[in-house]
Parts: C-alpha cells; sequence; structure tokens
C-alpha cells in the first residue's frame, strides 16, 4: 500500500483510487474463491457433492434465500434494515398454502399475485414506520417481526397445511426443471438480474445508494427520500411474499413456523456478499452470491457429515467477520488518506 | 445580477445581519471580509435559500425574489461551495455531479454516456484533470470542492458562492481553485468570496464589503486600498479598551511542549506557558492549532514529540491523565464538545467532578450554584437545560466546569466565538484575573484584536508549523498576519 | 420532563390494565398466579435492568437472549460432564460475561455499530449453544436448586426478591453515583462526555460485560425455574427485554431513561402476559403482542414530538 501511494505521487489520487477500488473489488472476488475453495474441498472429501443432484439440491436451496437477499439488499443500501423477512416468508407460504388448499379453485397465478401483495403491505407498514414515522428500522422490524409472526400464528391456530392438500401444478413449480435448472432457481435469478439492472441504470436505483452514503446529501439533491425508503421496504417485503410462495411449493408441508429464523441467513448473504452495513455500497449480485456460499456451507456440513446445528454459529461468525474486515480495511483507507494528504502538502 | 438591499437578520436577541447591501456583478469576483461573528455566514445562509431575512429585500436581475429553501436558490441559478462539501461518497464523481437530475435514455435508463461526456466536458471547462469515474471518498478536500463546482457548472449557476474555500486546502490546491474561480469570473459568473486571508482576497477579487458586527462598514475597489486598510475596517476598535489584561510577571512554566508531532495534522510543535501567563496561538483556521490543543488534552494522540505539566512527563492519548495532571481544555465548538446540551447547568458543570461512588447531590448543587455565581452566570433554575441559555451564558457554563477542577493550565478554544460583547468582555476579564492568580492560559483565537489585546505572547502556526513567537510589546496585526499567512516564515 | 409524565402514563397505564385483569380475567387475582406472574418475568427483568443501561448508554445488546442460551448449554454440558452444580454456577457467570466482553470490544475497539455486532452474536452464540448441547434437554438436576427458584415467601417468590435487590443496585448506579451520570452523559453526547474526561469506552465495554454476565445469572434461574439446560432456552426474549426498556421511557437514542420506568414497563409486560396466558393465548400471540408494544412505545414518543413541532411556523 505504501509503495503504490509513492509511486503515483505525480497523479495525487490515483494511489488512493486504486486502493479503494480493490477494497471493493476484493469481496466478490473472495466470496468467488470461497465458493470454488468450498467445492474444491468438499468435493475432494466426498465426490457426491459434485453430483449433478447435489448441485440442483444447493441451488435449490439458495434460491429462496437469495431471493430475500437481492430485497433485503434494497434496504440495507439506505441504511436500513429490514428483520422481519421471516415471518414475511412464513406467512405468505401459509396464507398461499391455506387458500390453495381449502380454495382450489382460485387459479394460482392468482393465489402466487396475491401472496406477494400480502408480502408488499407488510413491507409498506415496516416502511410506513421507518420512512415516516422515523421509528429506527431495527426496532421496527424487530417488532413486526414478532407481530407478522404472531398474526400468522393466530391465522393457522395450529393448523398444518401437507403436499396433499395442495393442487398438484403448484407443487411441480417448486421442483420443476426449465433446460436443466430448477425453476425457483430460475425465478431467483430472474429476480437478481431485474432488480440489478434496476438498481444500476435508473435513478431511482442510483437515489438509493446515496442516500445510504449520505443521508442529508441527498435530501441536498433534492431527492425523495422517504418515498425511497418505503419504495425499499415495500420491494423487500414483495419479495419476502414470492419468496415464501417458492417455500410452499418446494417444501409442501407448510404451518405458522415456516421460515422462522431465516433472517438471520438473509443478512449474512448480505453483510458476507459486500454490501455495507452502514449502507450506500453493495451490489444485489454480491449478496446473491452470500446467499449461494451460505448455502453451499449448509451443504457440504451435511456431506462432510458436522451437525448442521452449527449453521447458526457459522452464520454468526460470518455476520461478524464481514463487518470486522469491512471495518478494518476502511481504517487502513483512511490511514493510507491522510499520509497521503500529508505528503502531498509538503 | 444578484443583490442584497438592507437586509437584516436575527437570531433571538442577537442582531446577525443590520441592514447590510451587497450588489454581486457578471464577470466581477467580490470579497466579503469581517471577523469571526461579523455576520459573513449569516449572509452566506440567505444568499443560498437556508435562511430568510427578516427584513430587507434579494433582487435577482433588479426584481425582487424569495428563496423558500436551498432549491429556490439552486433553481435562481445560485451555487454555494461550503468548507465542508456534501457529496456522496460511495458514488463516484459523474454520478455526484449528477445526482437528482440525470439524463435520461429510453425506458427511464441512465445515459451514462451522456453523464461522462458531460463530466468530462466540465472538468476540461474548469482545467482540472479529475477522473469522472472514481469515487469520491478518496478525494481530497480540494477535488471534493472541485466536484461541488462542477457541480454548480451542470446547473448553469450564474452566482459561485465560496465560504472559506481554502481553510483545509494547501498552497498548489489553492492556486488551482483560484485558476477555476478566475475563469469562471472570465465566462461571466460572478462570485462571492468568503475567507480570512487577506492575501487571497487580494489576489482574487475585484471588489470587497466588509461587514463588523453585523453592520455593513464599506465596499472598495479592491486596487485602491491596502491590506493595512482592510484590516483596520474589520477590526474598527480601540484594543485598550476593550481587552483588560493586566501585566504580570510569569512564574515557573506550567506547560511544555516539545517537538509535538501528528503526522498529516501539525509537525514539531515546540513552546513553553508560564504560570501567570496568557499564551495566544494564532492562525489561520486549519493552521492546526485546535488539533495542538487536542493532542496536549489526549482526545488526540501525538505521533512524536513530549509534553510535560508542572514538569512531569504528560501521558499521550488520555484526557483523564491530561485532567489528573491539572490541564483544562475550553473546546472550540461548544454545543458538540463543550457540554452535554440535553443536560441540566447543574449537571454539566458537576461532570468534570465525577468519581466513583455515590453521588452527593447537595455538594453537586453546591459546586454548581458557586461556580455560576462567580461566573455571573444568567439562569432560571439550575435544573434546566443548558439548551436555554444565550450562548454567552452556555460559555461560561463550561469555563465553570473546568474552573471548578482549579485547574493549572487552562486551553481556551475560540473562547469567545459566537457570543455577544458585553459577555465577550466578561471573558477577557475572567482570563486576565485568572492569569493574575497564577494560572497557565493557552488561548486560541482566529481574532486578531483579542489576540493582541490578550495575550502575553503571540505564537503564529502555519500550515502545521510553528512559525513565529512575539512578545506583547512586537505584537502587531501586521506581524502576526504575515506569519500567519506564510509570508515571513 | 417529559420524561417523567411518559412514566406516569406507564403507571397508569399498569394499574388500568391490573384493574380490568383483575375484574375481567378469571384466577388472575389469586395467590398462587400472583406469584407466578412475577417469576414469569424474572429473567426479562434481569436483563432488562443491564439492557437499561446499555441503551441510555446510547448503545445495544441484541444477544442477550442468546448469551442466556449459551449459558444453558454450558451449564448442560458440563452438568452432564459430572461437575458439581456449585462450580458450574461461577462458570456460568463467567460465559455470559466473556460473550459480552466479546461484544464490548468490537463495539468500542473497532468502532463497530452495538447494533450489527450484537445481531452477528447473537447468532453466534446461539450457534454456540446448539454446538455445545446439540438439540438435548438437561433435566436431571440437583432439586435444591430447582425447587429453590421456585420457592415463595408469601406471595412473593425469592427470584423476584433478587430482581428488587439488583433493581435497586442499578437504580442506585443509574441515578445517585457518578458511573450512572457518566453513563447518561456519554450517552446523550459521546463527545462531549469525552472531552469531560470521562472514560467513554472503557464505561461502554464494562456494560457490555455486565449485560453478559446478567444474562448468565438469567439463564441460571431460568434453568432451575424450568428444571431443563436447552440450547434453545430463551429464544427470542430479547424482543421482550428491548420492549420493556423502550416501554419505560428509554429513549433508544441514548441519553434519557430512569430504571423506575423500566420496572414499571416490566410489570405492565408481566401482567399483560399473564392475563393472556390465563385466557389461553398461543406463546407466539404473546410475542406479537410484546411486538407491537415496543413499536408503540417509540412511535408514541415520535408523533407526539411532531405534534408538539406542528404549530410552530
Amino acid at each position: 500500500m505504501t509503495t503504490s501511494t509513492e509511486r503515483t505521487h505525480a497523479r495525487p489520487n490515483a494511489g488512493a483510487r486504486a486502493f479503494v477500488d480493490r477494497v471493493a473489488r476484493v469481496r466478490e472476488l473472495g466470496i468467488v474463491v470461497a465458493l470454488l475453495a468450498l467445492f474444491g474441498i468438499t468435493g475432494a472429501v466426498n465426490p457426491a457433492f459434485l453430483s449433478p443432484a447435489s448441485i440442483r439440491d444447493i441451488l435449490l436451496n439458495s434460491a429462496i434465500i437469495a431471493t430475500l437477499a437481492v430485497g433485503q439488499t434494497l434496504v440495507v443500501v439506505t441504511r436500513n434494515v429490514d428483520l422481519s423477512v421471516s415471518s414475511v416468508v412464513g406467512i405468505s407460504a401459509f396464507g398461499g398454502a391455506l387458500i390453495l388448499a381449502d380454495h382450489p379453485q382460485i387459479p394460482i397465478p392468482v393465489v402466487i399475485a396475491g401472496c406477494v401483495v400480502l408480502g408488499a403491505a407488510c413491507g409498506a407498514i415496516n416502511g410506513l414506520l421507518v420512512g415516516v414515522a422515523r421509528v429506527p428500522a431495527l426496532v421496527a422490524t424487530l417488532g413486526t417481526l414478532y407481530a407478522f409472526r404472531g398474526v400468522d400464528y393466530a391465522w393457522a391456530g395450529g393448523r398444518q397445511v401437507n403436499a396433499a392438500d395442495m393442487p398438484q401444478g403448484f407443487l411441480r413449480l417448486g421442483s420443476a426443471d426449465v433446460l436443466g435448472v430448477p425453476l425457483p432457481a430460475l425465478v431467483a435469478l430472474t429476480v437478481l438480474l431485474a432488480v440489478g439492472w434496476v438498481m444500476r441504470n435508473l435513478p431511482q436505483g442510483r437515489e438509493l445508494y446515496a442516500i445510504g452514503s449520505s443521508p442529508d446529501a441527498a435530501v441536498l439533491a433534492g431527492i425523495g427520500v422517504r418515498k425511497r425508503v418505503l419504495t425499499a421496504f415495500v420491494v423487500s417485503g414483495a419479495l419476502a411474499g414470492l419468496a415464501g410462495v417458492m417455500w410452499a411449493a418446494r417444501f409442501g408441508t407448510v404451518d405458522a413456523t415456516v421460515a422462522t429464523g431465516k433472517e438471520l441467513d438473509v443478512i449474512a448473504a448480505v453483510v458476507v456478499g459486500g454490501v455495507a452495513i452502514f449502507g450506500g455500497s453493495g451490489t444485489v449480485y454480491g449478496a446473491a452470491l452470500g446467499a449461494l456460499l451460505l448455502s453451499g456451507i449448509t451443504s457440504a456440513l451435511a456431506v462432510l457429515r458436522v451437525d448442521a446445528l452449527a449453521q447458526t454459529a457459522i452464520n454468526g461468525a460470518l455476520i461478524l467477520a464481514a463487518i470486522i474486515l469491512d471495518r478494518l480495511l476502511a481504517i487502513r483507507v483512511a490511514k493510507a488518506l491522510r499520509k497521503r494528504r500529508y505528503r502531498d502538502a509538503r | 445580477m444578484l443583490a442584497l438591499r438592507e437586509v437584516s437578520k436575527s437570531f433571538g436577541a442577537v442582531r446577525a445581519l443590520r441592514e447590510v447591501s451587497l450588489d454581486l456583478v457578471p464577470g466581477e469576483a467580490h470579497a466579503l471580509a469581517g471577523e469571526n461573528g461579523a455576520g459573513k455566514s449569516t449572509l452566506v445562509k440567505i444568499l443560498s435559500g437556508v435562511h430568510r431575512p427578516d427584513r430587507g429585500t434579494l433582487l435577482l436581475d433588479d426584481r425582487p425574489i424569495e428563496f423558500h429553501g436551498p432549491a429556490d436558490a439552486q433553481a435562481a441559478g445560485v451555487a454555494v461551495i461550503y468548507q465542508e462539501p456534501t457529496l456522496f461518497p460511495d458514488l463516484s464523481v459523474t454520478e455526484n455531479i449528477f445526482m437528482g437530475r440525470q439524463p435520461r435514455r429510453s425506458f427511464g435508463r441512465l445515459d451514462r454516456r451522456a453523464m461522462r461526456t458531460r463530466a468530462v466536458e466540465l472538468f476540461s471547462r474548469l482545467g482540472v484533470p479529475l477522473d469522472p469515474d472514481q469515487p469520491t471518498r478518496g478525494l481530497s478536500i480540494a477535488d471534493q470542492q472541485l466536484v461541488e463546482i462542477a457541480k454548480a457548472l451542470s446547473r448553469d449557476a450564474r452566482v459561485l458562492v465560496m465560504d472559506e474555500p481554502t481553510a483545509a486546502l494547501s498552497g498548489n490546491e489553492v492556486e488551482r481553485l483560484f485558476g477555476v474561480a478566475g475563469s469562471l469570473r472570465e465566462q461571466g459568473c460572478a462570485v462571492l468570496f468568503v475567507s480570512h486571508r487577506l492575501d487571497e482576497m487580494f489576489s482574487l477579487c475585484q471588489r470587497v464589503t466588509t461587514l463588523r458586527d453585523g453592520a455593513w462598514v464599506a465596499t472598495d475597489v479592491i486596487a485602491d486600498i491596502t491590506p493595512d486598510d482592510l484590516v483596520r475596517r474589520m477590526v474598527g476598535r480601540d484594543l485598550a479598551t476593550l481587552f483588560p489584561k493586566t501585566d504580570t510577571s510569569p512564574g515557573e512554566v506550567a506547560l511544555r511542549v516539545e517537538r509535538l508531532t501528528r503526522e498529516g495534522v501539525f509537525t514539531d510543535v515546540s513552546f513553553e506557558v508560564r504560570s501567570g501567563e496568557i499564551v495566544a496561538l494564532a492562525g489561520l483556521v486549519g493552521a492546526g492549532r485546535s488539533e495542538v490543543a487536542r493532542a496536549v488534552f489526549g482526545i488526540d494522540r501525538w505521533d512524536a514529540g513530549r509534553v510535560h505539566v508542572a514538569g512531569r512527563p504528560l501521558r499521550a492519548g488520555s484526557p483523564t491523565a491530561a485532567m489528573a495532571a491539572g490541564v483544562a481544555l475550553v473546546p472550540e465548538d461548544r454545543r458538540q464538545q463543550g457540554l452535554v446540551m440535553d443536560l441540566s447547568i447543574e449537571r454539566n458543570i458537576g461532570l468534570t467532578g465525577l468519581r466513583w461512588g455515590l453521588v452527593s447531590r447537595g455538594a453537586e448543587r453546591a459546586r454548581a450554584t458557586d461556580w455560576a455565581i462567580r461566573l455571573q452566570v444568567k439562569y432560571a433554575h439550575l435544573t434546566d437545560a443548558v439548551t436555554v441559555l444565550s450562548g454567552g451564558n452556555q460559555q461560561k457554563v463550561v469555563l465553570a466546569k473546568w474552573l471548578a477542577r482549579e485547574p493549572r493550565v487552562l486551553i481556551v478554544d475560540e473562547p469567545t466565538r459566537g457570543i455577544d460583547v458585553g459577555t465577550k468582555a466578561e471573558v477577557h476579564r475572567l482570563l486576565s484575573e485568572l492569569a493574575g492568580q497564577g494560572l497557565a492560559v493557552l488561548m486560541i483565537s482566529s481574532e486578531l484584536p483579542e489576540v493582541l489585546g490578550m495575550a502575553d505572547r503571540v505564537l503564529v502556526m502555519h500550515e502545521g508549523r510553528l512559525v513565529a513567537d512575539i512578545p506583547r510589546a512586537e505584537a502587531t496585526e501586521e506581524r502576526v498576519l504575515a506569519a500567519a499567512t506564510g509570508r515571513a516564515a | 420532563m417529559r420524561a417523567n409524565r411518559w412514566e406516569t402514563l406507564v403507571v397508569a397505564l399498569l394499574a388500568a390494565v391490573t384493574l380490568a385483569a383483575t375484574f375481567g380475567v378469571d384466577g388472575f387475582a389469586n395467590g398462587s398466579n400472583v406469584g407466578f406472574l412475577f417469576l414469569d418475568v424474572t429473567e426479562i427483568a434481569l436483563m432488562a435492568l443491564t439492557m437499561t443501561l446499555v441503551i441510555v448508554a446510547a448503545e445495544i445488546d441484541l444477544s442477550v437472549a442468546s448469551t442466556l442460551g449459551l449459558c444453558c448449554a454450558v451449564l448442560g454440558s458440563l452438568w452432564n460432564a459430572g461437575l458439581p452444580i456449585e462450580a458450574i454456577m461461577p462458570i456460568c457467570l463467567l460465559t455470559g460475561a466473556l460473550a459480552g466482553a466479546l461484544n464490548g470490544v468490537l463495539v468500542t475497539r473497532l468502532g463497530l455499530p452495538s447494533l450489527a455486532v450484537t445481531i452477528g452474536t447473537f447468532a453466534l452464540y446461539r450457534g454456540l449453544a446448539y454446538v455445545i448441547l446439540g438439540d438435548q434437554a438437561v433435566a436431571d438436576l440437583p432439586p435444591a436448586y430447582t425447587s429453590l427458584a421456585t420457592q415463595a415467601i408469601g406471595p412473593i417468590p425469592l427470584a423476584t426478591l433478587l430482581v428488587a435487590v439488583l433493581a435497586i443496585g442499578a437504580g442506585i448506579v443509574l441515578h445517585r453515583t457518578g458511573l450512572g451520570r457518566a453513563i447518561v452523559a456519554l450517552g446523550s453526547n459521546e463527545e462531549a462526555a469525552y472531552f469531560a474526561g470521562i472514560r467513554v469506552k472503557r464505561i461502554k465495554f464494562w456494560l457490555f460485560v455486565a449485560s453478559g454476565a446478567m444474562a448468565g445469572l438469567a439463564s441460571l434461574v431460568f434453568t432451575f425455574r424450568y428444571a431443563s439446560a436447552r440450547a434453545d432456552n430463551g429464544i427470542g426474549l430479547e424482543l421482550a427485554v428491548v420492549a420493556a426498556v423502550l416501554l419505560g421511557g428509554v429513549s433508544i437514542f441514548g441519553g434519557r431513561g430512569t430504571l423506575p420506568g423500566v420496572i414499571a414497563a416490566v410489570l405492565l409486560l408481566a401482567v399483560v402476559r399473564n392475563a393472556l396466558i390465563l385466557a389461553d393465548v398461543a406463546n407466539e400471540v404473546l410475542n406479537f403482542v410484546t411486538g407491537l408494544l415496543l413499536v408503540a412505545s417509540v412511535l408514541a414518543p415520535n408523533l407526539k414530538v411532531r405534534l408538539e413541532r406542528k404549530p410552530v411556523p
């Protein structure tokens, strides 16, 4: 680092810039390397891990988390957080399954759309609390995490919907292949590409980054901060609704406990994927890669016969490692900048 | 083009501006001079739409206009460059310039190519080789200000207001900024330049308006006056009557600073303060004065050098150690660093006397009452939050909280910033008295009259180094200013 | 003085709910139920005491319930390994303190936001609990201790006396000591507190340690009370703890709050939970009510401030 800043002394900003760039890129590259290492090592220990069935399983597992991670990224980029996603998945999965079981005459697409709308409504509640009523996102969504789950329980009243109760056409959506790729993975990929495109190419997307990067400057630039934050929560909720449908279709058995605790997987995926918890930077692609890595680890643990119960601890350790790494890099960047400014002033 | 006519603005009892008029003309750079508290920043905030005048009018192209917020001022073509730029650190230079009003293509897509092309055009027009794709996080303050200027240009701003833009810049950076401002002026912009540095006003501007205590003093053509004339207009009062410093014979060395260095901030700073002495630390904003004070008090660490208090070495980076050694710091930013605004007067005064174990409410109250009375703080109840006090009384509370510790060395950073003239004099008398009682006082001040009137010796800093140590008898405005602007160094 | 009015409101609400439950809910107002009511919130009350200090210092500890789970798992596995319970109990407290210390180090040394750190350790500690004890339940604990946890003097359980003693201690610390003054000051304006020579980082570090140790103590009460040490003990309790503290008038932004207010809020929560349990409402619906209370307690002061601001031009 020292050498690069000194070498580029003639062009004062190049050194710092290269460093900042490298920090940004290092994360996504890091995940890819981690993924390769994971598959390489686990595959070497047990080749079954690399079989098509196993890969397909990993893709199916990561599809739901990746979809949620994409929505979560929008929220985190604005310097907020949505802890309630798992409860929204639960309520959407149970609600959708219940309607399909009790009212088979309603067309499947209508039910799916209904679930997405239900999720968006939950997201809107979060968005109003955070964007308009100014409740800190953590407190608001911690509250709605339990509130939505409570509604779910009250609705279910102990009932469980089984695969046998639901239309076959719906369950097939959860496991069907298109060109050899499972349908849920394709849905997740479509969501990822669409949101990724919006975040990069539309002013609305860029404004989310601006809000998280500097809320004060965003107001000065005339950005409708409240409206954008609300939108981010609504999209996160809607995607959680969609993820609920995917859950119901994939697992078939649905009760009020669906997806409990999954919010941690989602946040871990996002943070590991290089989305700064302080907002302003990170991409949905990184978050999706993070989801893939986490699902891969879960599957690898099973293959390596490590207790699946270790998954929660690994999630926690990954979250901590990611934020500590970000922080240490930021400190180094700041130090490099201070020293460089000092040399320039001479 | 843009003009103020007899504009007045008050904040509570403080009259920040009194019937000030100002004309900005296309193709001309206009300097705004005045001491701290003269009303410069209030004037800038009126131009930028942050404040609205109580009386008087703004004229745009000879027609009255009202700004209801920063957006209105921007729409009218007024762009303001603040000392601290307001950018999005994570986004690229190009995105920063166009955020909120990006050029679009079909489907509402951003036209990245057009944005980039226009950014490149802007920077070539400014004559600076800034990479439009880099994030602004890595940029120096100078480059960030250039991004702000590019932003202003992209909005076709016709009036460019620069509020102390050079405070944090190095020599080369200032030259480059001036080159840009000069070429904008030639292209027909009106420029308003606010600064403390006289040499900069003289090299950049054609006319200068001086404010003093919120009132208009004079508007001159720069070519017709000398820096001395300008200083006289800024100060304009008899120093001797305002600052009652009595001569004292200094005692033992209370504070000795040896070759203190904090990389990138200040270098090789050495000085002594004796008990009974008031030593002023003068220099321009950004010269590193407050930073030296912070380091001595332990807020920031130092990289090299030593500090001795009453002959004993002081541990680096520990305010607790500094306090135990008898050092007190009345910080620069009263509201953020000096006081806990939500707490009561007595709690704030008690803050420096906290010990383990139970607090005796009686003792806490007695201490607060005692010092509030000694410093003549005007308050209704000691349990009132300090927010309800005026700036001057708040400053007295900060002083009380430190004097209650009976320190050996008192460092005061801008002790009279933003407080009214009457209280100012009280603070000066108090500092003088304390020195008479044997306290060693290190006073950082940007107000020359205060420095000259109060100090037994004047130390001057320039770009992180101590460049002059002037005894009271030889201290003149010219000598201090010359040293502070690096001319004598 | 708005804070005081808020606390009066909580006390009034507590009185109203108690009155309503006394006449509206069968079996609410008898001695054994009152004992159960107190006992039921022991862990919440304990952890709310230190959480109050942490939140007044403008930080948060979301990992308390997971720390409790970790300590339960440590207790269970050491008991299985044959250690005497008298040796295990200090180890549990130490485990909690160490868990808190890790939070404290990450927050004060690396300058990370406590929210992000404790979301991470929330998962980490719970996960470690599962790794240590798996999904087994250790139930063959010494009856001397399990009965002690539920014993009562009159209608007042011993555990409640423990809470009362610690609450008085915490109240004295916050409202009557130099440390408490320092906590309020640094929670209100950390920079000014630092400039006044308050050792901001050290105080915050020890607050996290205290929070962890208190979770360790709560884990003992929890385990003995239910006579069962499991890795998932106390899951979700952090919600109730944070809800009680905020409902008690402590500002989520730090610098403002009183311990009596928090105690009133804990009691309010206890009465509501108890009434709902008597009315045969499921545990998850209890969480729903707690979640609503949490949001409401933050929302209400916010809206009030906004309404008060409106008339100013």
